[in-house]
């Protein structure tokens, strides 16, 4: 540790709390050289929130980045041996969280941790301090664990010295960022780190810096969308039955889920910590330095009335905790995001700056793994990151009213019980297609994608409720975020006509000399002539899928992506990413300039027919064919591009129009459509489940990740094209090894009448497939078969499931089983296609 | 018996002082409050002579509304009610301050009875003036020891103790009477959850302060030049044994 630093290195990591410290460690075991790791404070503890956390690892999690991570986490945390199996037990006091407790049973079947649930009264027995009068029972898991964070980042940095000789620099404050720009991406490069201490030339560039990240970033034009938020936190001692224990931790952590609040033994005392106070942010600026710190940066003043409320409950749970001391009581800054993810890969504004960032304690081995991953091999190995990828976030949730509104509203949900289709109440109508105030009057219910407001049904259609004679669910938190309309409008689209906004879609031209080769290079399948369109995946470097979307020939050196809402910055940045840079293809986002309407179902041709003579017959309009059209709304003349293609497997179209045309092709479908054919709006539950599902239409993000290939996904082509393309090597290498050991398939459940007599409707959120006998059905990968996406299908009347499952489990009319809160149903696989008209006959026919 | 206990909020800092830049204060914009530490122990010392002969013991604290917050502390470890006397945050100078306290401690003995004992801190942790105890001493014509490192009660005596160059000073006051104490007289306890609790319900009386400006005013506030400490390497195993035995020698512990 001299006192000036190199002039130049391979790789500068920035921040030396968990997460620096074991990327700097997992970049040595992958081979990397030439590194330096700098932080402002002191070592070991730089005073960032690792200082503070309260170190303990639950690895039970509905979301599977974040608990598959965790394990990972934990057993890192393991293999340095800094690390306790404490045990921990998640409390129930209302029957609504031990109806959660039941999906957390669930979702530790789902990633195979070991839990059970108890009564009271053993609680009481693990631990006796508890007052079992106050709640219903509690989910055990042995194996939460306690972990030294400090020491695990010290014994990673120094195996990175001795691995790979890395350069630390203790004490050193980066000053600023330099970049140069990158004409040909839009993008800049970082090219330098500027610390009080000298200036390093760098290749590569990480942010690890905690809640200081975005301000870091900033320094180089990036944004990395966190805000560093309170974590209350006080230790309370000594008390006897803790200190008689003479250990660090000896009792089970409790996790008091309804008053949002832990009691982890700390030694002699006790830590009890909460997530039950109001949100309270800061600006990275106004947290004070470490000189200017009582304690440490992230250790802000207690404000004591925000936790007043938590130490009644506390004591109510455990009344020794009354008469302990309040030794030492932080307002303890940690890192929340706009969506409660992390933050990971390269920043999408400045090439090779990296963000490893909103990572906890409990996730910060693995999610270094990822990055270092990800920078080694072009893509994360270890788990698909879509999730946490920094590239999912639109430029309307970078900035900080967006960052604050969102994380206030997420804060005190850290406990809480969230369904998979919860909507934000915050930050609504960021972006509305051209329809929104015609869906406003339709009484469409709105969930936002992203950015992205697309009605999921409309209340304007009730009427289909009672004429298709739709039954309501039973259990409240299966029609939670659900509407029986949806049904109806399902049934309609199959028997008439459905219209569905698809103007979410995201859309990038890919133009100039090398586009289209560049466009084959993205892409598995080959890029058709002009009028054609390809439904193609985007793979890894790995054969993983990266995106699944439609690349449209538009024109002789022009080539349109189409991706969905959920992927259009993580598509867009990886276009940039590989985009050629000497000015043979430019990248312009078309988004905002196109609306997209799609409309099926067996009156489709009859009234699109109403608006153009083209010919729309399967000859003239063929499917996965682009034809240019000049449409009739109304009197107005508006050119479009008919899409003959479907997601929802009944014939029709999308059709592209300018942004403004969009009201005026709206209502023309709607004057000749709505009496004459039938025509009605449908939202999201039936284009994005119910009417993909009935088809087994794969989804990116569900279905469709990168732990699997097209092989396992059921979309690989009986031929390879010969241009070259991302993943090749690895895609021709899987293809060579023959049949997967895994394929997706559908499964339709054959009764989910629950102990209660209700009929329960899945809702996709990993729930556990079992075999005939009720085990986990893992792969040699451990890649675990469970639900990617549940729904009704109206059509053929039963729930349909899909998720990846052994070979010899994936033959039709196999059965097999799934939990769902708890409970086991029988299922039936109905094979790798869809269970709704599998010939394609209403497509093709 | 009755204490009355006088405190002080003061800013809670690292070992860095940001100074506000019209120089008047400490910027305490991000940073938490406390009690000064010899007040802390004032606190603990008259929690520990009620505990022993029972009474009563109240707070007091002139300062902004946000100064409840270092009553309630007080409360929450030991005293049984507190008194503000509200000002709008701004610094007062001692004399004032002093004159405000007298006045309130005539008012609140007119309505409560007499406190037997009046105790300060020996100075405040961020203007540390060494006045305000000594001026209500001496307003209310009562005798006053500053620098109290031991203090008991025995009838209407109290025995004060301090540290002097040859060892203790020990002093007999008759009550009632105000002690100054110092930090290192006792260990200060922390508050319970079940004290924090029961302090948020205590009774804090608000009272307009009344006191007319002293001579003191101050100038401004300037940090300390920053203190360098200078790390010399003696050398590496043995061969450094040499060097730290004249070190050793130097700073006269051979």
């Amino acid at each position: 540790m001299g006192d000036t630093v190199p002039s130049n290195a391979k790789c500068v990591i920035i921040g030396a709390g968990i997460v620096g410290n074991c990327l700097a460690g997992h970049l040595a075991r992958l081979g990397w050289k030439d590194m330096v790791l700098l932080d402002k404070g002191p070592l070991p503890n730089p005073g960032g929130s690792t200082g503070h956390a309260s170190n303990f690892i639950f690895p039970v999690d509905h979301n599977k980045e974040m608990a598959l991570l965790g394990v990972q986490s934990a057993n890192q945390y393991r293999d340095v041996q800094r690390s306790v199996d404490s045990g921990g037990i998640e409390v129930a006091r209302t029957e609504e969280r031990w109806q959660e407790l039941q999906r957390r049973m669930t979702s530790a079947r789902a990633w195979g941790v070991e839990a059970r649930l108890l009564t009271p009264a053993e609680v009481k027995e693990l631990v006796p301090f508890i007052n079992e009068d106050v709640i219903l029972g509690g989910f055990y898991c042995p194996t939460v664990s306690v972990v030294d964070s400090l020491d695990t980042g010290t014994i990673f940095r120094n195996e990175a010295i001795d691995k790979a000789d890395l350069k630390v620099f203790a004490n050193t404050e980066v000053m600023t960022l330099e970049t140069v720009d990158e004409p040909a991406t839009g993008r800049k490069r970082i090219s330098a780190v500027v610390t009080d201490k000298g200036r390093i030339e760098a290749e590569y560039v990480v942010i690890a810096c905690g809640c200081w990240s975005n301000r870091i970033a900033n320094m180089a034009g990036a944004t990395i969308p966190l805000v560093p938020a309170v974590h209350q936190m006080a230790d309370v001692g000594p008390i006897d039955v803790l200190v008689e224990t003479n250990s660090e931790i000896d009792y089970p952590i409790v996790r008091d889920m309804d008053t949002f609040c832990y009691e982890r033994q700390s030694s002699g005392s006790m830590e009890v910590g909460s997530y039950a106070h109001r949100p309270i942010l800061h600006h990275p600026d106004s947290i004070p330095s470490n000189e200017e710190a009582a304690l440490s940066p992230t250790e802000m003043p207690f404000t004591q009335d925000d936790f007043d409320p938590q130490m009644e409950q506390a004591i109510e749970l455990m009344d020794m905790l009354g008469d302990a001391e309040i030794k030492y009581a932080i307002n303890g800054l940690l890192s929340l995001t706009p969506d409660a993810m992390p933050c990971l890969g390269e920043t999408v504004e400045v090439k090779n700056l990296w963000s490893a960032a909103a990572v906890w304690v409990k996730e910060g081995p693995g999610m270094a793994q990822v990055v270092a991953e990800w920078m080694t091999y072009g893509y994360p190995r270890v788990i698909d990151p879509h999730g946490a990828d920094i590239a999912r976030f639109y430029n309307h949730e970078r900035n900080d009213e967006h960052i604050w509104a969102r994380a206030s509203e997420h804060f005190n949900k850290t406990y809480g019980i969230v369904h998979p289709a919860e909507q934000w109440e915050s930050r609504r109508a960021l972006q509305t297609s051209p329809y929104y105030s015609r869906q406003q009057d339709l009484g469409a219910f709105f969930f936002q994608a992203r950015t992205w407001e697309r009605p999921q049904w409309y209340e304007s259609n009730a009427d289909l409720v009672e004429r298709y004679n739709v039954a309501d669910r039973e259990a409240e938190w299966d029609r939670r975020w659900w509407s029986p309309i949806t049904v109806g409008e399902h049934l309609n689209m199959r028997e008439n006509c459905g219209m569905v906004d698809l103007s979410a879609f995201q859309i990038f031209d890919l133009s100039g000399p090398g586009a289209v080769e560049f466009a084959d290079y993205l892409s598995v399948n080959k890029i058709g002539p002009v009028g054609r369109a390809t439904y193609t995946p985007w793979l890894t470097p790995d054969a993983g899928f990266h995106s699944d979307l439609t690349m449209q020939r538009i024109g002789e050196d022009t080539v349109r992506v189409v991706t969905g809402v959920f992927d259009g910055g993580r598509d867009l940045a990886w276009i940039r990413n590989y985009m050629p840079t000497d000015g043979s293809v430019t990248v312009t986002d078309r988004t905002l300039e196109i609306s997209t309407l799609g409309v099926w179902g067996p009156n489709a041709p009859a009234l699109l027919a109403t608006l153009t003579s083209a010919d729309l017959s399967h000859e003239g309009s063929p499917y996965g064919s682009l034809i240019d059209v000049d449409l009739d709304c109304g009197g107005t003349t508006v050119p479009a591009k008919l899409f003959r293609i479907s997601y929802v497997g009944d014939t029709g179209w999308e059709i592209y129009v300018d942004w403004n045309n969009g009201p005026a092709l709206w209502d023309a479908l709607m004057a000749n459509g709505r009496e004459a054919f039938g025509l009605r709006p449908t939202g999201g539950g039936v284009y994005g489940t119910s009417g993909r599902l009935e088809k087994g239409y794969r989804l990116q993000g569900a279905e469709l990740e990168s732990e699997y290939n097209p092989l396992e996904a059921g979309l690989a082509r009986p031929k390879v094209k010969s241009a070259d393309f991302i993943g090749k090597a690895a895609y021709l290498a899987a293809r060579e090894k023959g049949e997967p050991e895994v394929v997706m398939c559908t499964m339709t459940v054959e009764d989910s009448t629950d102990s209660e007599g209700r009929v329960r409707y899945l809702q996709g959120g990993n729930e556990p497939i079992l075999d005939a006998d009720g085990n986990r059905i893992t792969d040699s990968h451990g890649r675990v078969s469970r639900v990617t996406t549940a729904g009704y299908g109206p059509s053929i009347g039963k729930q349909i499931l899909m998720g990846y499952l052994p070979r010899e489990l994936s033959a039709p009319g196999t059965d097999l089983k799934v939990m769902y809160f708890n409970e086991i149903y029988p299922i039936k696989v109905v094979g790798t296609g869809g269970p709704f008209d599998p010939d394609d006959s209403r497509l093709k026919g | 018996m009755r204490i009355l206990v006088c405190v002080k909020r003061v800013p809670a800092p690292g070992s860095k002082i940001n100074i506000t830049a019209d120089g008047q204060r400490v910027d305490d914009a991000n940073l938490g409050h406390t009690t000064s530490p010899h007040e802390e122990c004032a606190v603990e010392a008259a929690s520990q002579l009620i505990e022993e002969h029972g009474g009563e013991a109240v707070v007091l604290t002139l300062g902004g509304v946000e100064a409840e917050e270092q009553l309630r502390y007080a409360v929450s470890v030991g005293m049984h009610s507190g008194v503000l006397l509200a000002t709008d945050g701004g610094e007062w100078d001692p004399q004032r301050t002093a004159a405000a306290i007298a006045s309130a401690i005539t008012n609140l003995e007119a309505s409560g009875g007499p406190f037997d004992l009046v105790l300060f801190g020996n100075e405040s942790a961020d203007s540390s003036g060494f006045q305000v105890g000594i001026r209500v001493a001496h307003t209310l014509g009562r005798p006053m020891v500053n620098g109290a490192k031991g203090l008991r009660v025995d009838g209407g005596t109290a025995h004060v103790e301090r540290e002097a160059d040859a060892g203790r000073e020990a002093y007999e006051l008759p009550l009632p009477a105000v002690v100054g104490v110092k930090e290192g007289i006792n260990l200060p306890r922390y508050p319970t959850m079940k004290g924090r609790l029961a302090s948020k319900k205590a009774g804090v009386v608000t009272v307009e302060p009344a006191g007319e400006a002293g001579g003191l005013a101050m100038v401004t506030l300037k940090p300390p030049p920053e203190r360098t400490n200078e790390t010399v390497i003696l050398g590496n195993g043995p061969e450094a044994a040499a060097a730290v035995v004249d070190v050793l020698e130097e700073i006269g512990v051979l």
